[in-house]
């Protein structure tokens, strides 16, 4: 950092710290009228916003931690950004209304150094400074605000998810999950998860998955049904899947799945008959028996 | 082979079956000295099947799984069939993640459907005596 | 302890596994020692000091505490049952490793939180005689000690990020981190 440097660093303290009311008004001022904001926010709250904002900036230029590096590593200045970048992802504005929310402060911040100063050397020194102070706050509100959004859409597809699986009951001790839609990691987990337990709390020796509705298998999804008749053996039940139409058996065999060690049938009624064939068996005499060896 | 007893994991026989279970807090060691002690019941006792009951265990990582496959294939080596008992759905989902299928291991839903595989029955019901064949 | 820098920067860096919403793991962070230093998002506000706890893994006595820590911070993280069933267990796999391969070692727990959702970050370091090839250690089945060989591959299939580093004969460190979708 050189001396011109920190005098106009100076300079800008001196500006947020005796401008502060202006400088708010000014940014609120500019962020109405670029239409920026969502209908969410009234105008108290943009402008509590800003003073939080302002006041954290005020408080960064002040350290001597170099500008380019402030937002990101002083804690207090990163998470009013943060937050009022969240704040506006979940009221509903657009990324880029949020990030120019951010990035508009940069004019009122620089006409208000222009009443401090004509000297235009110090005000083309300024104007970088803040810039470079402020870009990364747009960037950092940018981040976030796709993080927030992110968040939101995971929650929804968890909650989408938990309805879209539903175990049922079929006969004594036999259940089964019919799936409906493109199978992924998320939603075969979670058909896993549901189905091992509703085994463990129904007692249940033969659970069917039946995927007439799914429209198609590639590899990542037989290794998930792979996955989960292998769970469901540990337990000590059995697997039966059912519903493999023509066009997915091909693909399987094209793909050279390996899924002979699982039990199969064409429909649902069919693996209904064959699971209710494995739980009539006597238990006692045979090999099998109720326990199911896990050989793979 | 000495120190039988160090585990202080019950081992139970019902005539010619074992019936055993792993706790949660098992140590290396006392994995190792469970499986010492298991064979040698299993041996002195002429026992045909051993059920083991895992309900308790809250988590099986490689060298749980690694000690139940080899119970597994020493029991087979001595003449018994062993079947283990009530994996936890958690721990089932966890090891087919960790990519261990317990290989040539029996399993059964709970400790009864276990013993009902090896072989034992609920008592037939006495006369006079209420229906015993609700579940559990 | 200048680990992180180095192996952040070093050739020795493989295997990893981003989070769902690629993660940029571990970026930014100097020495993980305790406290949230560098990039500072506020820790989750339970969890000890700076949400940071560390354990010796010295016993096997060690293990079994190790396994509660962590069992304890998944709940705390808010975890359903099979995540904290799948980061105990990838704990267990690592500590083992760190105890019978790196002659003991140490555990740390950290509580991440990012854009509203909360995480657990372990790293696992020994001083072991390190770990000569990395590719043919995640590699399912291999072993040079007791277990399956599923300790590294095992705990990198649990986890959703995964980074290990190891120079032979300084030890290994790895780092394993998990986010919570709930």
């Amino acid at each position: 950092m050189n001396t011109s440097e920190s005098s106009v660093r100076d300079r800008l303290c001196e500006a947020l710290r005796e401008r502060e009311e202006e400088i708010a008004d000014r940014w609120v001022r500019l962020q109405l009228e670029q239409a920026v904001l969502s209908t969410d926010m009234s105008e108290h709250e943009v402008r509590e916003e800003a003073d939080l904002l302002i006041s954290a900036l005020a408080a960064g230029l002040a350290s001597d931690v170099p500008v380019e590096r402030l937002v990101t590593s002083r804690n207090e200045l990163r998470q009013t950004v943060i937050e009022l970048s969240l704040r506006r992802a979940r009221a509903g504005a657009s990324p880029t209304a949020t990030s120019m929310a951010v990035l508009s402060l940069k004019e009122a911040l620089l006409s208000a150094v222009q009443h401090t100063t004509r000297d235009s050397a110090e005000l083309f020194s300024a104007a970088i400074l803040v810039n470079r102070l402020l870009d990364a706050a747009g960037v950092l509100s940018f981040e976030t605000y796709v993080e927030g959004r992110e968040e939101i859409i995971q929650r929804q597809s968890r909650q989408l998810l938990e309805v879209s699986t539903p175990v049922v009951r079929l006969w004594r001790h036999v259940l089964a999950v019919p799936l409906i839609g493109t199978l992924d990691t998320a939603r075969t987990q979670v058909v896993m998860e549901s189905l091992l337990q509703a085994i463990q709390d129904n007692e249940a020796q033969v659970a069917i998955i039946d995927i007439t509705g799914v429209p198609a298998v590639d590899t990542a999804v037989a290794q998930h049904l792979m996955h989960t008749v292998n769970a469901v053996r540990l337990m000590g039940a059995d697997c039966v899947i059912s519903g493999i139409r023509p066009p997915i058996a091909q693909t399987i065999a094209q793909l050279g799945i390996d899924l002979s060690t699982i039990l199969t049938r064409a429909t649902l009624a069919d693996a209904l008959a064959a699971a209710i064939q494995l739980t009539d068996q006597p238990a006692v005499g045979q090999d099998a028996g109720t326990a199911r060896s896990v050989t793979a | 082979m000495t120190a039988p007893r160090a585990t202080g994991v019950p081992i139970l026989r019902l005539g010619d079956v074992l019936v055993t279970g792993l706790l949660n807090e098992l140590d290396d060691q006392s994995a190792v000295a469970f499986t010492d002690e298991l064979t040698e019941r299993i041996a002195g006792d002429g026992a045909r099947g051993v059920l083991i009951d895992i309900s308790r265990l809250e988590i099986i990582d490689s060298f749980v799984a690694r000690t139940l496959m080899e119970l597994t294939t020493m029991a087979r080596l001595l003449g018994a069939r062993v079947i283990v008992a009530g994996m936890r759905p958690a721990v089932a989902i966890t090891l087919v993640e960790l990519g261990l299928q317990l290989t040539g291991v029996e399993t059964a839903l709970n400790a009864e459907q276990g013993l009902t595989a090896l072989g034992w029955h609920r008592m037939p019901r006495p006369p006079g005596e209420a229906r015993r064949d609700a579940p559990r | 302890m200048t680990l992180h820098g180095e192996w952040l920067a070093g050739s020795e860096l493989i295997a990893q596994r981003s989070a769902p919403t690629g993660a940029p793991a571990t970026s930014g962070r100097t020495g993980g020692r305790t406290g949230t230093t560098g990039a500072a998002e506020p820790a989750a506000p339970a969890g000890g000091p700076g949400g940071t706890s560390r354990f010796n893994v010295a016993s096997e006595e060690d293990l079994l505490t190790v396994r509660h820590a962590v069992r304890a911070a998944t709940v705390e993280a808010g975890f359903g049952l099979v995540d904290q069933t799948r980061i105990v267990t990838a704990a267990s796999e690592l500590a083992r490793n760190a105890y019978v391969h790196g002659g003991g070692g140490s555990l740390e727990i950290e509580m991440l939180t990012r854009g509203g959702r909360r995480g657990l970050r372990l790293t696992v370091r020994d001083d072991g005689p390190g770990i000569r090839d990395l590719d043919e250690a995640l590699t399912d089945g291999f072993t040079t000690g007791s277990g399956l060989g599923h300790g590294l591959g095992g705990a990198r299939r649990l986890m959703h990020e995964f980074q290990v580093h190891s120079v032979p004969g300084e030890g290994t460190t790895v780092v394993v981190a998990r986010w919570n979708d709930r």
